[in-house]
């Protein structure tokens, strides 16, 4: 605005030449020197909204006038509405977390030696297209634990409290004498000591089954103990082999916790040794044996930061992680003309440094945070490609932002009308923030 | 196919650059090179081993578009680098952006269509023929059709009775692809019929491996397996009633063939990841996570066409002896053989035109692709043994064999909203219903108030 007002100034030193022709010639002048930008702005800014606008009046194919249907559909259509929802998801969240942060940062930075190479790093994503950042994002959030980052970091800490067991996917095979029970399995009848017992499962993967397991073996009876055998009954390259007997290749569920259940408590308990071999104690007669859901706790598998739930908070933060640093820039220029006297005054007049930042910081800086919020908010409006690329296939409905709806309807299902009602407005929703911003540097330009 | 595939080419936006880049790269070098071919055609004449008549066209020039890209973008270029040395014409290739309709818009609007365009989906033959752009294929043409493609390939070539498009190319997606090596150590057998494959899934499962890759990000994946299905159990007039939208999605036997998928769809245990895993893997990635990871990949079987050998040469696997194939078992009476398939069709009328169409029609083009490899050609007539391994011939023997029996992919033939938008439509109540496998009848109502709303003739 500063520039515009010095631009506007008459050019003092022209003026006694051309004073013989002072409307005519100069206003032609003008227009000479403004046509070319105004050619341009005509053909590259006010042509496209106009039409646009036009176009978001007439049908699908273009050649017919459709009324407000267009329109209708805006607030009719349910992608459009969650799109709408997910807007002003964007608009209260996005804006908000990176300017907090951002704030946090310039006046923490202020007071640490290495401020501007901590600045520099965080200011470094915005360097970064949107589309990388998609792309780097895309892989942060996979779901796959030896990929994504996120989820590594959270499974870790996961199991780090709470271990997954050694059988995960273990279950009956064809004719087995358990059935499932509470996310385990119980025998169909009852045990007898001096009887030895088969506990024959499938579907462990030879590659996840516990170090030091050893070949099945058929468990001797003992007379006034319950013994038996646990173990993976399936022979490579010929499924089962003999079903419900130990084959020659076939190895133990070393480890598998066993108990024995009378009338649903527990009256015994055991492992079985490497061998896959357990022995019970004579209470166990007449008990029916049970292999706790403890063994066949699936590994955790973290967050699903992609799913329906998770996904627009996801892509906010990545969308924070590029814009905090522009904030933390901006705020930080504007914290360097923060008079230091102030600050020095309320801390002689004694209050802590919280104080300090809650009631003289924040209110000498609340023109540049409001200029920061409402930038990036107009920002966050047209949010496009980090949804575009960060959500994957099956929940880019629920990531769904206008922009993104927009270039749908307009370029996939082609539905042009549709597409120019969804600009529009976005261009009425623009359109006061954008007031705002003017108005603030009218008056900034004024002070 | 290929519209559907713009999802993750989209993800791989560097891939793709560096292939435009060869490609352009390519074009410049052939260009280079023109003046030879030239002078050699002259001599040669009628060349040895051709089976068609070409007249000669010696300054003529053509240009052709098609969204190939790579490797099959050059294989296609030598084909037409064989109809340079046979006629003396000039063929340009000019690579084509997906949807490929709305690039040969923005041409023709422009006032320079390409001769010859080369279009994936039926739906898009019929909107160029309904704007005016296609032009009718001649007789000669015409005859050449007759002679080598059986009666169905050359009616899905037809609109309103006219012959407008060549099938050049073919896709079989009536394939699951396996890891042999898990086969071998579950002692599963490549399944015949349906309750075959659950036998075969069961084996695999009690192995310690999980039977399948089911890539749920992308949703045409699903919507292949499911016209495979619906095709096998509810017979071909059912299938090209749906696909129609003649009868409605709530019909019983969508009911039914929803059910028989969630026998599989609907085992938490039976998918890589489980549902919500599946709903994240991309295809490119369930095709990779099967034939990775030695004797414990992520799962034995994936199912998609037979382009999945793409995928399966970025892993260490070798087509024909670590991964293999076996046509789509049969659900109901016979197992399905459903297509996709790029058809030549004719922008602007010229004899050269017609003569690159009837040579697209022709064995000897077919050949020289087929040889090359990763491609299928629904020429009757193509020797099998033009097929560089055992698996491609086993592919195209199937889709030969099928007769008139294959049908046309229904999501390609659907509206652009209903089967082919991500994140919309068909693709989008496939993954809600694998996200929910119980709730079939939930499936079908969505199913059928997204189709009605995009065929305009419902609700």
């Amino acid at each position: 605005m500063a520039s515009a007002a010095a631009a506007g100034a008459p050019p003092g030193p022209a003026a006694p030449r051309s004073r013989r022709s002072v409307t005519g010639t100069r206003r032609t002048v003008a227009a000479l020197f403004l046509l070319p930008a105004l050619v341009l702005l005509g053909a590259l800014v006010v042509y496209p909204i106009g039409y646009s606008l036009v176009r978001s009046f007439s049908n699908a194919s273009g050649d017919g006038f459709a009324g407000i249907d267009n329109y209708k559909t805006l607030f009719t259509d349910d992608g459009i509405r969650t799109a709408l929802k997910n807007n002003v998801l964007w608009v209260v969240f996005a804006p908000t977390v990176s300017t907090a942060l951002g704030l946090v940062f310039a006046v923490l930075t202020e007071r640490v030696r290495w401020g501007t190479a901590f600045k520099l790093v965080v200011f470094m994503p915005m360097a970064i297209s949107m589309l990388a950042a998609g792309i780097i994002f895309r892989l942060v959030y996979d779901q796959d634990p030896d990929k994504g980052v996120a989820n590594a970091v959270w499974v870790g800490v996961h199991d780090t409290f709470a271990q997954s067991s050694a059988f995960p996917k273990a279950h009956p095979g064809r004719d087995s004498p358990l059935r499932p029970d509470r996310g385990g399995f119980v025998t169909e009848a009852a045990v007898h000591a001096g009887q030895p017992v088969f506990l024959p499962l499938v579907g462990v993967a030879p590659d996840q089954l516990p170090d030091g397991v050893r070949k099945a073996v058929a468990a001797k009876p003992e007379p006034g103990k319950v013994t038996g055998t646990t173990w993976q009954d399936f022979t490579r390259g010929k499924g089962v082999g003999r079903l419900g007997a130990p084959d020659p290749s076939e190895v133990g569920y070393a480890g598998m916790r066993i108990e024995a259940v009378k009338d649903g408590t527990v009256v015994a308990s055991t492992k079985a040794s490497a061998d896959g071999t357990f022995t019970l104690p004579a209470a166990a007669d007449g008990a029916r044996l049970r292999l706790p859901a403890s063994n066949f706790r699936e590994p955790y598998n973290g967050v699903d930061w992609l799913g329906p739930a998770l996904v627009t908070p996801s892509i906010i933060g990545a969308y924070v992680w590029m814009w905090a640093g522009f904030a933390m820039v901006l705020i930080a220029a504007g914290l360097a003309g923060v008079p230091r006297e102030l600050l020095e005054a309320a801390r002689v007049d004694g209050a802590s440094e919280w104080q300090v930042f809650r009631k003289v910081t924040v209110p000498l800086l609340a023109p540049v945070l409001a200029v920061v919020v409402v930038t990036l908010m107009i920002n966050v409006l047209k949010v496009f490609d980090l949804v575009f690329i960060i959500a994957p296939g099956s929940s880019q409905d629920d990531a769904n932002v206008l922009a993104l709806e927009l270039y749908r309807k307009g370029f996939a299902e082609g539905q042009p009308g549709i597409a120019s009602a969804i600009s529009v407005f976005l261009l009425l929703l623009v359109i006061p923030v954008m007031l705002f911003n003017i108005r603030r540097l009218r008056r900034e330009v004024r002070r | 196919m290929r519209s559907k595939s713009s999802t993750f080419r989209t993800h791989r936006a560097v891939a793709t650059l560096a292939a435009l880049l060869a490609g352009a790269l390519a074009l410049s070098a052939c260009s280079g090179s023109d003046n030879d071919k030239k002078d050699n055609g002259e001599k040669t004449g009628g060349a040895t081993g051709s089976t068609v008549t070409l007249p000669k066209l010696n300054g003529a020039r053509l240009e052709v578009a098609a969204v190939w890209t790579g490797a099959e973008q050059a294989n296609f270029k030598k084909v037409l680098a064989e109809f340079e040395r046979r006629t003396g014409a000039k063929v340009t290739f000019v690579p084509a952006q997906d949807p490929i309709i709305n690039f040969l818009g923005s041409k023709i609007a422009g006032g320079q269509p390409p001769d010859v365009a080369l279009l994936p989906q039926p739906g898009a033959i019929k909107q160029a023929v309904d704007k005016g752009w296609a032009k009718p294929l001649n007789a000669g043409v015409q005859a050449e059709l007759a002679k080598n493609y059986t009666q169905g390939w050359q009616d899905i070539g037809k609109v309103g009775g006219k012959q407008y498009g060549v099938y050049y190319k073919a896709a079989n997606k009536s394939l699951i692809w396996y890891n042999a090596k898990v086969f071998e150590n579950a002692g599963a057998q490549e399944p015949k019929t349906w309750k075959d494959l659950l036998t075969a899934s069961r084996a695999v499962y009690d192995s310690g491996v999980t039977p399948f890759s089911v890539a749920g990000a992308d949703g045409w994946p699903l919507t292949d397996w499911f016209e495979n299905v619906y095709l096998s159990q509810a017979g071909p007039q059912k299938y090209d009633q749906l696909a129609q939208h003649k009868i409605k999605w709530t019909d019983p036997s969508v009911k039914q063939a929803l059910t028989t998928l969630a026998g599989i769809w609907g085992r938490k245990d039976y998918l890589a990841g489980g549902q919500k895993g599946a709903l994240q893997t991309e295809f490119p990635q369930s095709v990779t996570q099967t034939f990775t990871g030695g004797d414990q990949p992520k799962s034995a079987m994936v199912y998609e066409g037979d382009f999945v050998q793409v995928n399966i040469g970025e892993t260490k696997a070798k087509v024909g002896t670590d991964a293999k194939a076996f046509p789509f078992p049969a659900v109901g009476a016979s197992a399905p053989v459903v297509s996709g398939g790029d058809a030549a069709v004719i922008l602007k009328d010229s004899k050269a035109a017609q003569a690159l169409a009837t040579f697209l029609a022709s064995p000897d083009a077919a050949t020289i692709q087929a040889k090359l490899g990763g491609y299928l050609s629904p020429n009757k007539n193509v020797p099998l043994s033009a097929y560089p391994n055992a698996v491609q011939q086993k592919i195209a023997k199937a889709l030969i064999a099928s007769g008139d029996d294959f049908r046309f992919d229904m999501s390609d033939q659907a509206p652009q909203a209903f089967g082919g938008t991500p994140g919309k439509g068909e693709w989008k109540d496939l993954q809600d219903f694998l996200k929910n496998p119980g709730d079939v009848a939930g499936a079908q109502a969505k199913l059928e108030k997204d189709a009605a709303a995009a065929y305009g003739n419902g609700g």
